[in-house]
Protein backbone atom coordinates (compact mmCIF):
# COMPACT_ATOMS: atom_id res chain seq x y z
CA UNK A 1 0.00 0.00 0.00
CA UNK A 2 1.89 3.20 -1.03
CA UNK A 3 2.23 6.03 1.49
CA UNK A 4 -0.22 8.72 -0.55
CA UNK A 5 -3.12 6.56 -0.54
CA UNK A 6 -2.56 5.63 3.02
CA UNK A 7 -2.46 9.40 3.59
CA UNK A 8 -5.60 10.02 1.38
CA UNK A 9 -7.37 7.60 3.66
CA UNK A 10 -6.66 9.28 6.20
CA UNK A 11 -7.51 12.63 5.37
CA UNK A 12 -11.24 11.24 3.64
CA UNK A 13 -11.88 9.58 6.98
CA UNK A 14 -11.64 12.69 9.17
CA UNK A 15 -13.38 14.60 6.82
CA UNK A 16 -16.28 12.84 7.21
CA UNK A 17 -16.18 13.00 11.00
CA UNK A 18 -15.52 17.11 10.90
CA UNK A 19 -18.03 17.00 8.25
CA UNK A 20 -20.42 15.71 10.72
CA UNK A 21 -19.24 17.43 13.62
CA UNK A 22 -18.71 21.01 12.13
CA UNK A 23 -20.97 21.61 8.70
CA UNK A 24 -23.71 19.15 9.06
CA UNK A 25 -24.47 19.09 13.01
CA UNK A 26 -24.57 22.62 13.36
CA UNK A 27 -27.33 23.32 10.77
CA UNK A 28 -29.22 20.57 11.84
CA UNK A 29 -30.19 22.55 15.11
CA UNK A 30 -33.69 22.58 15.89
CA UNK A 31 -36.48 20.57 14.16
CA UNK A 32 -36.99 17.24 12.65
CA UNK A 33 -33.21 16.73 11.84
CA UNK A 34 -32.48 17.20 15.42
CA UNK A 35 -34.55 14.20 16.18
CA UNK A 36 -33.30 12.20 13.36
CA UNK A 37 -30.00 12.16 14.91
CA UNK A 38 -30.61 11.83 18.28
CA UNK A 39 -32.28 8.93 17.35
CA UNK A 40 -28.87 7.51 15.09
CA UNK A 41 -27.63 5.71 17.68
CA UNK A 42 -30.59 3.61 18.98
CA UNK A 43 -30.66 2.92 15.08
CA UNK A 44 -26.66 1.95 14.75
CA UNK A 45 -25.80 0.79 17.55
CA UNK A 46 -28.43 -2.84 17.21
CA UNK A 47 -26.96 -2.76 13.69
CA UNK A 48 -23.59 -2.77 14.57
CA UNK A 49 -24.06 -5.80 17.56
CA UNK A 50 -25.68 -7.89 14.70
CA UNK A 51 -23.43 -7.27 12.17
CA UNK A 52 -20.67 -8.03 14.93
CA UNK A 53 -21.84 -11.32 15.84
CA UNK A 54 -23.63 -12.38 12.28
CA UNK A 55 -21.79 -11.30 9.92
CA UNK A 56 -19.06 -13.65 7.65
CA UNK A 57 -17.83 -12.76 4.44
CA UNK A 58 -21.60 -11.46 2.95
CA UNK A 59 -23.45 -14.55 4.68
CA UNK A 60 -24.59 -14.97 8.04
CA UNK A 61 -22.96 -17.01 10.73
CA UNK A 62 -23.69 -18.65 14.09
CA UNK A 63 -20.73 -19.09 16.36
CA UNK A 64 -19.47 -18.44 19.28
CA UNK A 65 -20.06 -15.19 18.95
CA UNK A 66 -23.60 -15.83 19.22
CA UNK A 67 -23.23 -17.60 22.53
CA UNK A 68 -21.40 -14.44 24.06
CA UNK A 69 -24.23 -11.94 22.99
CA UNK A 70 -27.10 -13.83 24.54
CA UNK A 71 -24.70 -14.10 27.88
CA UNK A 72 -24.24 -10.22 27.37
CA UNK A 73 -28.12 -9.98 27.08
CA UNK A 74 -28.78 -11.85 30.12
CA UNK A 75 -26.22 -9.78 31.71
CA UNK A 76 -27.30 -6.23 30.51
CA UNK A 77 -31.42 -7.92 31.71
CA UNK A 78 -29.69 -8.74 35.32
CA UNK A 79 -28.00 -4.64 34.89
CA UNK A 80 -24.74 -6.56 35.39
CA UNK A 81 -22.14 -3.57 35.26
CA UNK A 82 -21.01 -2.89 31.93
CA UNK A 83 -17.41 -4.01 32.91
CA UNK A 84 -19.30 -7.48 34.00
CA UNK A 85 -21.04 -7.73 30.65
CA UNK A 86 -18.42 -7.12 28.69
CA UNK A 87 -16.26 -10.12 30.34
CA UNK A 88 -18.52 -12.00 30.64
CA UNK A 89 -19.80 -12.44 26.97
CA UNK A 90 -15.99 -12.26 26.44
CA UNK A 91 -15.10 -15.30 28.31
CA UNK A 92 -18.09 -17.23 27.02
CA UNK A 93 -17.18 -16.61 23.53
CA UNK A 94 -13.79 -17.50 24.19
CA UNK A 95 -14.56 -20.62 26.37
CA UNK A 96 -16.92 -22.42 23.49
CA UNK A 97 -13.71 -21.72 21.18
CA UNK A 98 -11.44 -22.78 23.50
CA UNK A 99 -13.63 -26.31 24.00
CA UNK A 100 -14.63 -26.35 20.66
CA UNK B 1 -28.06 5.49 37.62
CA UNK B 2 -29.34 8.41 36.89
CA UNK B 3 -30.47 9.02 40.73
CA UNK B 4 -26.23 8.54 41.77
CA UNK B 5 -24.25 12.06 42.56
CA UNK B 6 -22.44 13.30 39.42
CA UNK B 7 -19.21 12.70 40.49
CA UNK B 8 -19.88 9.22 41.34
CA UNK B 9 -21.36 9.15 37.66
CA UNK B 10 -18.16 10.39 36.33
CA UNK B 11 -16.31 8.30 37.72
CA UNK B 12 -18.36 5.50 36.46
CA UNK B 13 -18.01 6.50 32.63
CA UNK B 14 -14.04 7.03 33.65
CA UNK B 15 -13.56 3.36 34.68
CA UNK B 16 -16.14 2.20 31.71
CA UNK B 17 -14.23 4.47 29.23
CA UNK B 18 -10.79 2.44 30.21
CA UNK B 19 -12.36 -0.84 30.06
CA UNK B 20 -13.41 -0.36 26.32
CA UNK B 21 -9.67 0.53 25.48
CA UNK B 22 -7.93 -2.25 26.94
CA UNK B 23 -10.42 -3.99 24.93
CA UNK B 24 -10.05 -2.18 21.92
CA UNK B 25 -6.30 -2.12 22.65
CA UNK B 26 -6.01 -5.62 22.39
CA UNK B 27 -8.01 -5.53 19.00
CA UNK B 28 -5.50 -2.87 18.07
CA UNK B 29 -2.81 -5.67 18.91
CA UNK B 30 -4.35 -8.00 16.05
CA UNK B 31 -4.91 -5.04 13.32
CA UNK B 32 -1.18 -4.38 13.72
CA UNK B 33 -0.14 -8.15 13.36
CA UNK B 34 -2.97 -8.12 10.09
CA UNK B 35 -1.56 -4.87 8.50
CA UNK B 36 1.92 -5.95 8.37
CA UNK B 37 1.17 -9.44 7.33
CA UNK B 38 -1.06 -8.04 4.54
CA UNK B 39 2.32 -6.32 3.81
CA UNK B 40 2.15 -2.64 5.02
CA UNK B 41 5.65 -1.55 7.41
CA UNK B 42 5.57 -0.99 10.67
CA UNK B 43 5.24 2.77 10.20
CA UNK B 44 2.18 2.73 8.03
CA UNK B 45 0.19 0.44 10.65
CA UNK B 46 1.44 2.67 13.05
CA UNK B 47 0.09 5.97 10.58
CA UNK B 48 -2.37 4.63 9.49
CA UNK B 49 -3.97 3.63 12.88
CA UNK B 50 -3.28 7.63 13.90
CA UNK B 51 -4.70 9.23 10.93
CA UNK B 52 -7.29 6.89 9.78
CA UNK B 53 -8.62 5.73 13.49
CA UNK B 54 -11.58 4.54 13.30
CA UNK B 55 -10.92 0.40 13.50
CA UNK B 56 -14.05 -1.37 11.53
CA UNK B 57 -12.64 1.02 7.92
CA UNK B 58 -8.71 0.06 9.08
CA UNK B 59 -9.36 -3.29 9.61
CA UNK B 60 -11.21 -3.33 5.86
CA UNK B 61 -8.75 -2.37 4.42
CA UNK B 62 -5.90 -4.90 5.28
CA UNK B 63 -8.24 -8.08 5.32
CA UNK B 64 -9.25 -6.91 1.49
CA UNK B 65 -5.50 -5.99 0.73
CA UNK B 66 -4.42 -9.41 2.13
CA UNK B 67 -7.11 -11.47 0.79
CA UNK B 68 -5.67 -9.84 -2.84
CA UNK B 69 -8.31 -7.49 -3.43
CA UNK B 70 -7.40 -4.24 -5.21
CA UNK B 71 -6.65 -1.24 -3.16
CA UNK B 72 -9.32 0.64 -5.14
CA UNK B 73 -11.96 -1.96 -3.47
CA UNK B 74 -10.26 -2.14 -0.20
CA UNK B 75 -10.46 2.08 -0.05
CA UNK B 76 -14.16 1.38 -0.91
CA UNK B 77 -15.53 -0.62 1.52
CA UNK B 78 -13.39 1.29 4.30
CA UNK B 79 -14.82 4.34 3.20
CA UNK B 80 -18.45 2.73 3.36
CA UNK B 81 -17.51 2.01 7.19
CA UNK B 82 -16.20 5.28 7.88
CA UNK B 83 -19.47 7.22 6.47
CA UNK B 84 -21.51 6.29 9.82
CA UNK B 85 -18.79 8.82 11.49
CA UNK B 86 -20.23 11.49 9.81
CA UNK B 87 -23.84 10.57 11.43
CA UNK B 88 -22.00 10.23 14.42
CA UNK B 89 -20.82 13.73 14.02
CA UNK B 90 -24.19 14.65 13.73
CA UNK B 91 -25.64 13.18 16.69
CA UNK B 92 -22.33 14.64 18.61
CA UNK B 93 -22.55 18.51 17.69
CA UNK B 94 -24.89 19.78 20.18
CA UNK B 95 -23.02 18.36 22.62
CA UNK B 96 -19.54 20.36 21.49
CA UNK B 97 -21.06 23.08 20.04
CA UNK B 98 -20.26 25.68 22.46
CA UNK B 99 -16.71 24.83 22.42
CA UNK B 100 -13.67 27.07 19.69
CA UNK B 101 -12.91 25.72 16.37
CA UNK B 102 -9.60 24.32 17.13
CA UNK B 103 -11.36 21.89 19.64
CA UNK B 104 -13.74 21.25 17.54
CA UNK B 105 -11.43 20.07 15.42
CA UNK B 106 -9.26 18.11 17.20
CA UNK B 107 -12.90 16.76 18.87
CA UNK B 108 -13.69 15.56 15.17
CA UNK B 109 -10.52 12.95 15.06
CA UNK B 110 -12.31 10.76 18.02
CA UNK B 111 -15.59 10.85 16.35
CA UNK B 112 -16.23 6.87 16.13
CA UNK B 113 -18.85 3.98 17.55
CA UNK B 114 -17.23 3.82 21.30
CA UNK B 115 -16.87 7.55 21.89
CA UNK B 116 -20.01 8.09 20.47
CA UNK B 117 -22.12 5.91 22.23
CA UNK B 118 -20.74 6.14 25.76
CA UNK B 119 -21.26 10.22 25.01
CA UNK B 120 -25.44 9.57 23.67
CA UNK B 121 -26.01 7.05 26.87
CA UNK B 122 -25.39 9.80 29.23
CA UNK B 123 -27.84 12.43 29.87
CA UNK B 124 -26.81 16.05 30.51
CA UNK B 125 -24.64 17.93 28.33
CA UNK B 126 -21.60 18.12 30.72
CA UNK B 127 -22.05 14.61 31.17
CA UNK B 128 -22.44 13.82 27.51
CA UNK B 129 -18.90 15.67 26.55
CA UNK B 130 -17.05 14.47 30.06
CA UNK B 131 -17.85 10.99 28.44
CA UNK B 132 -16.57 11.51 25.01
CA UNK B 133 -13.46 12.79 25.23
CA UNK B 134 -12.28 10.63 28.35
CA UNK B 135 -13.84 7.82 25.65
CA UNK B 136 -12.35 9.28 22.53
CA UNK B 137 -8.81 10.02 24.44
CA UNK B 138 -8.62 6.36 26.24
CA UNK B 139 -9.40 4.30 22.74
CA UNK B 140 -7.33 6.06 20.96
CA UNK B 141 -4.70 5.94 23.40
CA UNK B 142 -5.13 1.96 23.65
CA UNK B 143 -5.84 1.74 19.47
CA UNK B 144 -2.35 3.13 18.85
CA UNK B 145 -0.44 1.66 21.60
CA UNK B 146 -2.10 -1.89 20.76
CA UNK B 147 -0.92 -1.21 16.87
CA UNK B 148 2.35 -0.34 17.67
CA UNK B 149 3.02 -3.30 19.74
CA UNK B 150 1.10 -5.76 17.14
CA UNK B 151 2.82 -4.19 14.42
CA UNK B 152 6.31 -4.67 15.79
CA UNK B 153 5.35 -8.33 17.61
CA UNK B 154 4.38 -9.37 14.38
CA UNK B 155 2.74 -13.10 14.09
CA UNK B 156 4.48 -13.85 17.44
CA UNK B 157 1.64 -12.65 19.16
CA UNK B 158 -1.38 -15.12 19.56
CA UNK B 159 -5.10 -14.33 17.97
CA UNK B 160 -7.18 -12.23 20.50
CA UNK B 161 -10.41 -14.09 19.09
CA UNK B 162 -9.25 -17.03 20.81
CA UNK B 163 -9.84 -15.40 24.41
CA UNK B 164 -13.01 -14.15 23.16
CA UNK B 165 -12.56 -10.69 22.80
CA UNK B 166 -14.27 -10.24 19.65
CA UNK B 167 -17.60 -10.87 21.52
CA UNK B 168 -16.86 -7.76 23.68
CA UNK B 169 -17.57 -5.02 20.99
CA UNK B 170 -21.25 -6.53 20.57
CA UNK B 171 -22.10 -6.82 24.32
CA UNK B 172 -20.69 -2.87 24.75
CA UNK B 173 -23.08 -2.08 22.40
CA UNK B 174 -25.98 -3.85 23.97
CA UNK B 175 -25.05 -2.30 27.73
CA UNK B 176 -24.34 1.53 25.40
CA UNK B 177 -28.26 0.80 23.57
CA UNK B 178 -30.49 0.34 27.34
CA UNK B 179 -30.87 4.40 28.06
CA UNK B 180 -31.80 4.62 24.16
CA UNK B 181 -34.71 1.80 24.60
CA UNK B 182 -36.40 3.88 27.23
CA UNK B 183 -38.44 6.02 24.76
CA UNK B 184 -41.07 4.30 22.21
CA UNK B 185 -39.15 6.14 19.14
CA UNK B 186 -35.97 4.46 20.19
CA UNK B 187 -37.31 1.31 20.35
CA UNK B 188 -38.84 1.12 16.93
CA UNK B 189 -35.59 2.51 15.48
CA UNK B 190 -33.70 0.33 17.61
CA UNK B 191 -35.59 -2.93 15.95
CA UNK B 192 -35.81 -1.74 12.79
CA UNK B 193 -31.85 -1.00 12.77
CA UNK B 194 -30.96 -4.19 14.13
CA UNK B 195 -33.65 -6.03 11.15
CA UNK B 196 -31.92 -3.56 8.07
CA UNK B 197 -28.82 -5.03 9.14
CA UNK B 198 -29.58 -8.45 9.80
CA UNK B 199 -31.51 -8.39 6.31
CA UNK B 200 -28.64 -6.89 4.00
CA UNK B 201 -25.56 -8.71 5.45
CA UNK B 202 -25.41 -11.38 2.60
CA UNK B 203 -26.74 -8.69 0.20
CA UNK B 204 -25.00 -5.85 0.54
CA UNK B 205 -20.87 -5.33 0.71
CA UNK B 206 -19.11 -4.92 4.29
CA UNK B 207 -20.15 -1.48 6.11
CA UNK B 208 -23.37 -1.07 3.83
CA UNK B 209 -25.60 -3.06 6.33
CA UNK B 210 -24.83 -0.55 9.31
CA UNK B 211 -24.94 2.86 7.30
CA UNK B 212 -28.47 1.28 5.86
CA UNK B 213 -29.44 0.96 9.44
CA UNK B 214 -29.60 4.92 9.97
CA UNK B 215 -32.38 5.07 7.79
CA UNK B 216 -34.40 3.03 10.69
CA UNK B 217 -34.61 7.02 12.27
CA UNK B 218 -37.42 7.19 9.61
CA UNK B 219 -40.08 4.50 10.63
CA UNK B 220 -39.13 5.67 14.11
CA UNK B 221 -40.26 9.36 13.53
CA UNK B 222 -43.61 8.21 11.46
CA UNK B 223 -44.73 5.08 14.32
CA UNK B 224 -43.54 7.44 17.39
CA UNK B 225 -44.02 11.15 16.52
CA UNK B 226 -44.89 12.47 19.60
CA UNK B 227 -42.35 10.63 21.86
CA UNK B 228 -39.03 11.25 18.98
CA UNK B 229 -38.26 14.65 21.56
CA UNK B 230 -37.76 12.54 24.25
CA UNK B 231 -36.03 10.02 21.80
CA UNK B 232 -33.18 12.72 21.11
CA UNK B 233 -32.22 13.61 24.52
CA UNK B 234 -32.27 9.70 25.91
Amino acid sequence: MSWAALLGLGVAAYALKAAGLLVLGPRASGGTALRLAGLLPAALLPALVVVNTFAGDRRWVLDARAVGLVVALALTWRRAPFVVIVAGAAAATGGVRLLG
Amino acid sequence: MDSSPPEVLATKVRRDAWVLGAAVGAFGVSFGVLATTAGLSVPQACVMSLAVFTGASQFAVVSVLATGGTLASALGSAMLLAARNAAYGVALAPTLAHRRLGRRLLAAQLVIDESTAMSTAQSGRRAREQAFWVTGIAVFVCWNLGTLAGAVAGDAIGDPEAFGLDAAFPAGFVALLVPHLRTRAGRVAAGAGAVIALVLIPLAPAGVPIVAAASAVLPALLFAPSRAREGARA
